[in-house]
């Protein structure tokens, strides 16, 4: 143990803003290379250029600003969403596998953007539906949350085993609703659906882009104040109470918060599983668990990861996709496999 | 000042303490003793406003301790809890400093670092400071979270009167940590602190105590001096215990035999 004790301390000397700087420096790489690959090969060179709007090709630049630029925004804003709603859902209930996907939360979006999908048309105005579907979400997931934080509550504790049975059980009612709801589409839209019950960012448009991104950006900004909540937390919910905090107002407002967050990233892209378990743990080991820098650094973290995931999913059965959910739960399910066994014990109790 | 007012406390719709009435002065370290189910940690939760009271009232400095803002009241009183996992491991150094946590805007960084120094050093645990939290024996955990206790005790200007309230400070340790635990209690009353010390022992609770409370079924049956709350008759009623005082000893021989 005296190794980890070294590293934390080294992790510990490391000035707060090198971290950020690390982080910011790998989210800009992956940005720039997902610019510079696909079916029209640029060099960083002409990326530049035609994001300046200095490019002579026509071409190039409708590439960048068309397709590329906001499909690796999107799968940024997602990934950011995601990796930072892990760690607020991992801190809020005290545990390392929690996970939006695994509570549900996700399949709850999932339902109601699949519903707006179907009779969205029919309800709204022309042109709302790119807006009304983040809000749905979001109502779907703050709903599932609001059903199995209650079930897991067992005498103002929450059981961490039945947090993940409720959340198999409401995964299970959410995904048979969006199976009717498949049934009862048109063929448009169950393409629609299909393509987004596997998770791609593939349609990413700036009206995505625009409608997601408050939805990562406000949780964002008010992470330094949840940090500061949930370090505490990370004590229990009575010591907490003891050192001056609102417990009952932060766990309500960290729930809206990363209901928020994965409702506007499931909306957009469907459901892409484990980022909000891998990302924050990777941060953890190489940070520490201090949420306060944990919750932006999964936010930088979950972009990168996902922002790289993308430029798989589109290069590797090039020219087809593979669904970008497709890679994050290959990836993401041995993760959760290995998590599980070194944790057995503390689990099984 | 702190002032327990007749209360009583339910816990799932069972009475576990009547008409409890007591002041918690500062200077002084506050025993709290009684056999187990006798209500001894339910009413430390009731002066930590985990509960409130069902009747009666418990005020501090006149005010209702329900009616405290939670980080008003943070400022003035910390609990060290019996025993207490982290969800996530942290260096000790970063336990102790969530101690700060009510002080962080009022108090200068190097203040609050400076705070978490000497709370660190009081508890004997300084040498620990880069250690996880997890890997720590039973005992070490406990000196750790007694830290963050004292980091988050307002001493520096001795005007602020903090409460420091420890359910069983000494449970997990070494009898010369238990001792080094209640001495380190006793300085902090000179500080101005007061201290309320859920013990078990009682030859700990008469050495260091103040002032004794004994509570019995949900009752105080006795509540003074050391000197004259732990009498033989006493100790065989609540306790059933034959144990006398000797010297300015307390002598606890064993169980009275039935």
């Amino acid at each position: 143990m005296s190794d980890l004790a070294l590293r934390e301390s080294l992790v510990y000397a490391l000035p707060r803003g090198a971290r950020y700087v690390v982080a910011a420096a790998l989210l800009l790489v992956a940005m720039a290379v997902s610019l510079a690959i696909g079916a029209v090969p640029l060099s960083l060179h002409d990326v530049m250029r035609a994001l300046l709007g200095t490019s002579e090709d026509a071409r190039q630049a409708a590439v960048i600003w068309q397709l590329r630029l906001p499909r690796t925004l999107m799968a940024g804003l997602v990934g950011a969403g995601l990796g930072l709603a892990g760690a607020m859902t991992q801190g809020l209930f005290r545990n390392p596998i929690a996970d939006p996907g695994l509570i549900g939360a996700s399949a709850g979006a999932a339902v109601v953007t699949a519903a707006l999908i179907v009779f969205g048309g029919m309800l709204l105005p022309p042109g709302w539906l790119p807006y009304a579907l983040p809000l749905g979400a979001f109502a779907g997931s703050v709903a599932v949350i609001a059903i199995v934080s209650r079930i897991a509550m067992v005498e103002a504790r929450t059981s961490v085993a039945l947090l993940l049975l409720a959340g198999i059980a409401l995964n299970a009612i959410a995904m048979a609703g969006t199976g009717f709801l498949v049934y009862l589409s048109d063929d448009r839209q169950m393409r629609d659906i299909t393509f987004w019950t596997l998770g791609s960012v593939g349609g990413a448009t700036w009206i995505k882009v625009w409608a997601l991104a408050p939805c990562v950006i406000v949780p964002l900004l008010l992470s330094p104040w949840f940090g500061r909540a949930l370090d505490a937390l990370n004590l229990g919910e009575r010591e907490a109470a003891h050192l001056g905090f609102r417990v009952e107002r932060v766990k309500r407002a960290a729930c809206l918060a990363f209901a928020l967050a994965v409702g506007g990233a499931v909306s957009v892209s469907g459901i892409i599983g484990f980022v909000g378990l891998v990302v924050p743990h990777l941060v953890r080991l190489t940070f520490g668990a201090q949420h306060r820098v944990l919750l932006p650094l999964a936010a930088l973290g979950g972009a990168t990861l996902l922002i790289l995931a993308d430029i798989v999913a589109r290069t590797i059965v090039a020219p087809a996709e593979l669904p970008i959910g497709l890679i994050t739960s290959f990836v993401g399910g041995p993760f959760f496999i290995a998590l599980l066994l070194r944790r057995r014990r503390e689990i099984a109790t | 000042m702190m002032r327990l007012e007749n209360i009583a406390l339910e816990r799932r719709g069972r009475r576990i303490i009547e008409g409890v009435s007591l002041p918690v002065a500062p200077g002084q370290i506050l025993a709290i003793v009684g056999p187990n189910g006798a209500g001894k940690s339910t009413l430390l939760a009731a002066m930590s406003a985990d509960l409130s009271p069902s009747a009666g009232m418990i005020r501090l400095d006149n005010r209702d301790l329900h009616r405290w803002a939670p980080l008003d009241l943070a400022r003035r009183r910390a609990v060290m809890p019996q025993a207490a996992r982290l969800g996530f491991s942290l260096p000790v150094q970063g336990v102790v400093a969530l101690g700060r946590s009510p002080f962080e805007r009022s108090h200068t960084r190097a203040e609050n670092a400076a705070a978490v120094a000497r709370a660190l050093r009081a508890a004997d645990v300084t040498h620990l400071v880069n250690r996880s939290y997890e890997t720590l024996s039973g005992g070490e955990q406990q000196r750790v979270q007694l830290a963050r206790a004292i980091a988050q005790l307002d001493i520096e200007d001795g005007k602020a009167q903090p409460i420091l309230l420890l359910d069983e400070p000494t449970a997990n340790l070494d009898l010369a940590h238990q001792h080094a635990v209640l001495r380190l209690a006793r300085n902090l009353t000179e500080r101005g602190v007061a201290v309320v010390a859920i013990l078990h022992d009682l030859g700990l609770a008469f050495t260091y105590g103040d002032l004794v409370l004994v509570l019995h079924e949900g009752r105080a049956v006795a509540h003074g001096d050391p000197h004259d709350v732990l009498t033989p008759e006493l100790m065989g009623r609540v306790f059933a215990v034959d144990g006398t005082i000797v010297a300015g000893h307390l002598i606890v021989r064993g169980p009275i035999a039935a």
